[in-house]
């Protein structure tokens, strides 16, 4: 495995227990400059898991927690007259930061959800016309509760595309849920993650990830896929899809510690960027029959 | 092929690196021709492309359609002037060029690309109504494989760099070498030339004339080119047997020798041979000429020969393409032992206006017997200074007074007329035989390379009860002309071509190599006519086959190829499989004898650690192998690591068998 990101898998571990594959796709998503939406049912450690990523890179972190009265103003930021200048005075929202924990984000309303849209794709804010650009790296992790939809505005599927991955913890098995339960204080939050690379290191990384090789073996494979679940499935992947799978792999092929993508690689991240795009029940396990079935 | 998309054939244009792959083929082909072709065609044709070079190049428009049809009118009238109202070969070779390089002038689309490139391979295909020399045709690979990397480029979508573009060439045209084979064994080869080749096509021929003025042969013997090649199915007879022998002059014009008149009916002289009989296979190379040259005296005549009162064997018609005879000589004959009146006259007519000095001479030997005049004669030349030379002094209208009084300098056939002139003066009958004399034997290949420098003139003089003997005058002033060859007869100024002179020995022997091949290359290839043809496929199947049978067998040949290439298309995944992948697929293929075959959909890594649950002892290796696979496979490629790679892929074979070995 890549150096650096042993280091950092080892140190979040430490706080999320037992659930080295989804740190992993955690941050394979952040290193290939995605967002993350994870999805699960409260108490599982999500919050936790945010947190751990933001901590461990020594990222600006800012948490909004998201409520059916949130609005676009309490994470974009508003405009305050100054008595002093005798002017309005922007004054910036939790979006302007690296990393901005959107908890709960199925509880706000649709045109709260949709302020964070643009700011998704485009990596800026619009407010009163002007056009501010966000902090570079910048990544949006989202949580939300797939049951419990009393109240719960679900993300539409243009939103839910912006999100590159999409992960679910599960239960912790008996083994870690032990330890935890034998740890001291209990509050998974209270346990903080050592910072291991600046922001810069973690901009190194992503440019490297621009760097591993693609071979055309392995893209063959890759359109198999995508062409699979056009044909197969409603609706199939967008080209967004096929762009993030890829960037995906590659960065999968770098926590590996390997400077060239193989089919293990896209077949290790396609269930997590698949799964939330297409229309099919999420229980369904519908991407790992899709790689069942699709020939290296 | 233009049909079925003609849409982007018409509407896609070609780029700048397109037009120059084009421009450099086709100049290629133009270069092929310019050897034969007046300058102007060239020059013209060159100056079209170098135009169109410009238009690329400095963005000029391309000409308007009315400049089009004045600059086509002009070319008409260019050819018109060049080559009058026969249009034959050369004209139209020429109109061909000249029109492709004005085809460039409207050239936009790949349509038109593909269009000018098909008319270039007809451009070289036309030089072989040149020349059908191996030089030729190695030559003419050059703008073959120009013309196919060009199409190659015009074909693809992308651009390939020029070594590829040429190994994709090369591979092309060796793909097509099966089928050129098939066709040049099996097409049906017809008796005589397929196209008419209008008369131009024979002017530039060399050969012995049936006409001896002083001063013709020695324009010969500056000719290096091979008139003949001889094969002698036993020994080389010596030099000084061997004399080739053309046409006999018996009459006396002025200055001038002509053969006996066809209408007058001279009696056919009779041949007894008493020596060993000679057998040889001649390859005449053409020479717009009746001669068929054979060894002094033919006993045995090729098919194609028939004789002439005097034995000189004359083909039905002019030997306009090379012809191979086979035919059987004796060196010890008696000819005509009897002399009829008539020949006898006219074996002795001379012309008595001039030339009176040599007359005299003649008539005061006259009393003398036969034998002794002509070693008077011979006497004369010998002991007096006569010098053998190719350049000698210009002779008046008593050439022969000139000539034995005054100058004393000529070659043989200013001694072969003078010695006739003075025999007859002295009432002993002669006559003059041209032909060849001696020969170059080529050790490379065992046979007889006689060109027209050894072209040679002699006499033969008529004895009672000996018959026509041959008297050779230049042997008495310049033996060494005879026994050894032209180059020793001359002095240093005298001009030999340079292959001649035997000094030049590193040159002569390439020569001679280069010889041997154009000989093999006219034996088997331009040699393959439809006699050889039907008797070397006689000879292989063992049966007597027709002319039908032979294009039915062609086309059966044809269509089983055909065949062949459409399955194996078809057949083809997409794709070959790389040397990476056989590898692999060997292991899956030996793991599958023990039950494990990799599911669809799961990648190498994977199955790996699967045959590691299955056979604990060699997860390791296995993983090292799917690695070391998926290393090769989709690992890049980095520059000049083909070594690497091809090592790489030895040590993926021995993993591999060791896997196996071990597994067992």
């Amino acid at each position: 495995m890549h150096p650096t990101v042993e280091n950092i898998t080892q140190s979040i571990n430490q706080v999320i227990l037992g659930k080295h594959q989804q740190v992993r796709l955690a941050l394979t998503c952040l290193l290939a400059g995605g967002h993350l939406l994870i999805e699960d049912l409260p108490g599982m450690g999500k919050t936790t898991l945010a947190h751990a990523l933001a901590q461990v890179f020594g990222l600006a972190f800012s948490r909004v927690q998201f409520t059916s009265d949130l609005l676009p103003a309490d994470v974009l930021g508003v405009s305050v007259y100054d008595r002093n200048t005798s002017s309005f005075q922007f004054h910036q929202g939790p979006i302007f930061s690296n990393i901005l924990l959107a908890d709960e984000v199925n509880r706000a309303t649709p045109k709260t959800q949709s302020a964070l849209l643009e700011a998704m794709e485009e990596y800026q804010v619009s407010v009163d016309g002007d056009t501010l650009p966000l902090p570079n790296p910048f990544f949006v992790i989202a949580t939300q509760n797939p049951k419990h939809n009393i109240g719960t505005f679900p993300l539409p599927e243009s939103q839910l595309d912006r999100f590159l991955m999409r992960i679910s913890l599960g239960y912790p098995d008996p083994a870690s849920e032990r330890s935890l339960l034998k740890k001291q204080g209990g509050r998974a939050l209270d346990q903080k993650p050592s910072t291991i690379c600046s922001s810069e290191s973690l901009l190194n990384l992503q440019s490297a990830v621009e760097k591993i090789h693609v071979s055309d073996a392995v893209l063959d494979y890759l359109q198999a896929l995508i062409q699979h679940t056009r044909t197969e499935l409603d609706t199939g992947l967008s080209p967004r899809a096929s762009l993030g799978l890829r960037k995906c792999a590659q960065a999968w092929a770098l926590c590996e510690n390997r400077d060239y993508v193989i089919p293990e690689d896209i077949q290790a991240v396609f269930p997590s960027i698949a799964t939330h795009r297409l229309e099919e029940d999420s229980n369904t396990n519908i991407a790992e029959k899709i790689i069942q079935n699709v020939a290296i | 092929m233009f049909e079925g998309t003609s849409d982007t054939m018409t509407q896609k244009t070609l780029s700048s690196h397109h037009l120059y792959w084009l421009l450099v083929s086709l100049g290629s082909a133009l270069a092929l021709h310019s050897i034969h072709l007046p300058i102007w065609i060239t020059v013209t044709t060159a100056g079209l492309g170098i135009w169109r070079y410009f238009i690329d190049k400095k963005h000029w428009a391309l000409p308007k359609l009315r400049w089009l049809i004045l600059l086509t009118l002009l070319i008409c009238i260019g050819l018109l002037f060049s080559y009058g109202s026969s249009f034959g070969r050369d004209a139209s070779v020429s109109l061909l060029l000249i029109m492709s390089g004005m085809k460039l002038l409207e050239t936009k689309t790949v349509r038109d690309y593909i269009l000018i490139i098909s008319i270039a391979y007809f451009i070289v295909a036309s030089t072989y109504v040149f020349s059908q020399t191996a030089s030729t045709f190695l030559l003419s690979l050059i703008p073959l494989t120009l013309l196919t990397a060009t199409l190659v480029q015009t074909s693809l979508p992308q651009t390939l760099n020029s070594r590829l573009a040429f190994k994709l060439a090369g591979k092309m045209l060796l793909q097509s070498i099966p089928l050129m084979l098939v066709l040049f064994v099996l097409f049906p080869r017809l008796p005589g030339p397929i196209w008419g080749i209008s008369k131009d096509a024979y002017s530039g021929m060399t050969g012995l004339d049936d006409v001896l003025e002083l001063g013709d042969v020695g324009h010969l013997i500056r000719n290096s080119s091979v008139a003949f090649r001889v094969q002698f199915d036993e020994n080389i007879p010596s030099a000084n047997q061997l004399y080739w022998r053309g046409p006999v002059l018996w009459r006396q014009q002025q200055n001038q020798w002509l053969t006996t008149e066809s209408n007058v009916p001279l009696s056919h002289e009779s041949l007894m041979t008493t020596g060993i009989p000679i057998d040889y296979t001649i390859t005449l190379e053409p020479h717009n000429r009746h001669w068929l040259l054979l060894l002094d005296m033919p006993t045995k005549l090729p098919d194609l020969a028939t004789l002439r009162h005097d034995y000189t064997a004359v083909a039905k018609s002019p030997v306009r393409t090379r012809i191979r005879y086979q035919a059987t000589s004796s060196g010890q004959y008696t000819l005509s032992s009897e002399l009829s009146p008539q020949q006898r006259k006219i074996a002795l007519a001379i012309n008595r206006d001039n030339n009176l000095e040599a007359i005299s001479l003649g008539q005061s030997w006259a009393q003398l017997p036969a034998d002794v005049i002509i070693n008077k004669a011979l006497k004369k030349f010998n002991q007096e200074p006569f010098v053998y030379t190719l350049r000698p002094p210009r002779l008046s209208s008593n050439a022969i007074d000139d000539f034995l009084f005054k100058t004393q300098k000529g070659f043989c056939e200013h001694y072969a007329s003078s010695f006739v002139f003075l025999m007859r003066a002295a009432g002993v009958p002669a006559r003059i035989v041209t032909g060849y004399q001696g020969g170059e034997i080529n050790p490379n290949g065992n046979y007889l390379i006689v060109r027209q420098s050894d072209a040679h003139a002699w006499a033969e003089v008529w004895l009672k009860n000996k018959g026509w003997v041959r008297i050779d005058p230049t042997a008495a002033v310049a033996p060494e002309r005879i026994e050894q060859g032209i180059e020793e007869a001359l002095t240093e100024m005298d001009e030999l071509p340079i292959f001649v002179r035997q000094n030049a020995t590193w040159l002569k022997k390439a020569y001679l190599n280069w010889d041997n091949i154009n000989n093999t290359w006219n034996q088997w290839i331009l040699g393959y006519d439809n006699k050889r043809q039907l008797a070397f496929l006689n000879k292989l199947s063992g049966e007597k086959l027709s002319l039908s049978d032979i294009a039915i067998s062609m086309i059966v040949a044809m269509l089983v190829m055909m065949l062949v290439t459409a399955v194996l298309l078809l057949t083809k995944k997409q794709g070959k499989p790389s040397l990476v992948d056989r590898q692999y697929a060997q292991h899956i293929k030996q793991l599958s004898k023990i039950g494990v075959q990799p599911q669809i959909g799961e990648g190498s890594v994977d199955f790996a650690y699967r045959i590691g649950q299955l056979l604990p002892k060699q997860a390791k290796q296995a993983i090292n192998i799917a690695t070391l696979y998926n290393e090769l496979k989709y690992g890049p490629l980095q520059n000049n690591s083909q070594m690497r790679q091809s090592k790489q892929l030895q040590l993926l074979k021995q993993m591999i068998q060791t896997f196996h070995r071990s597994k067992a």
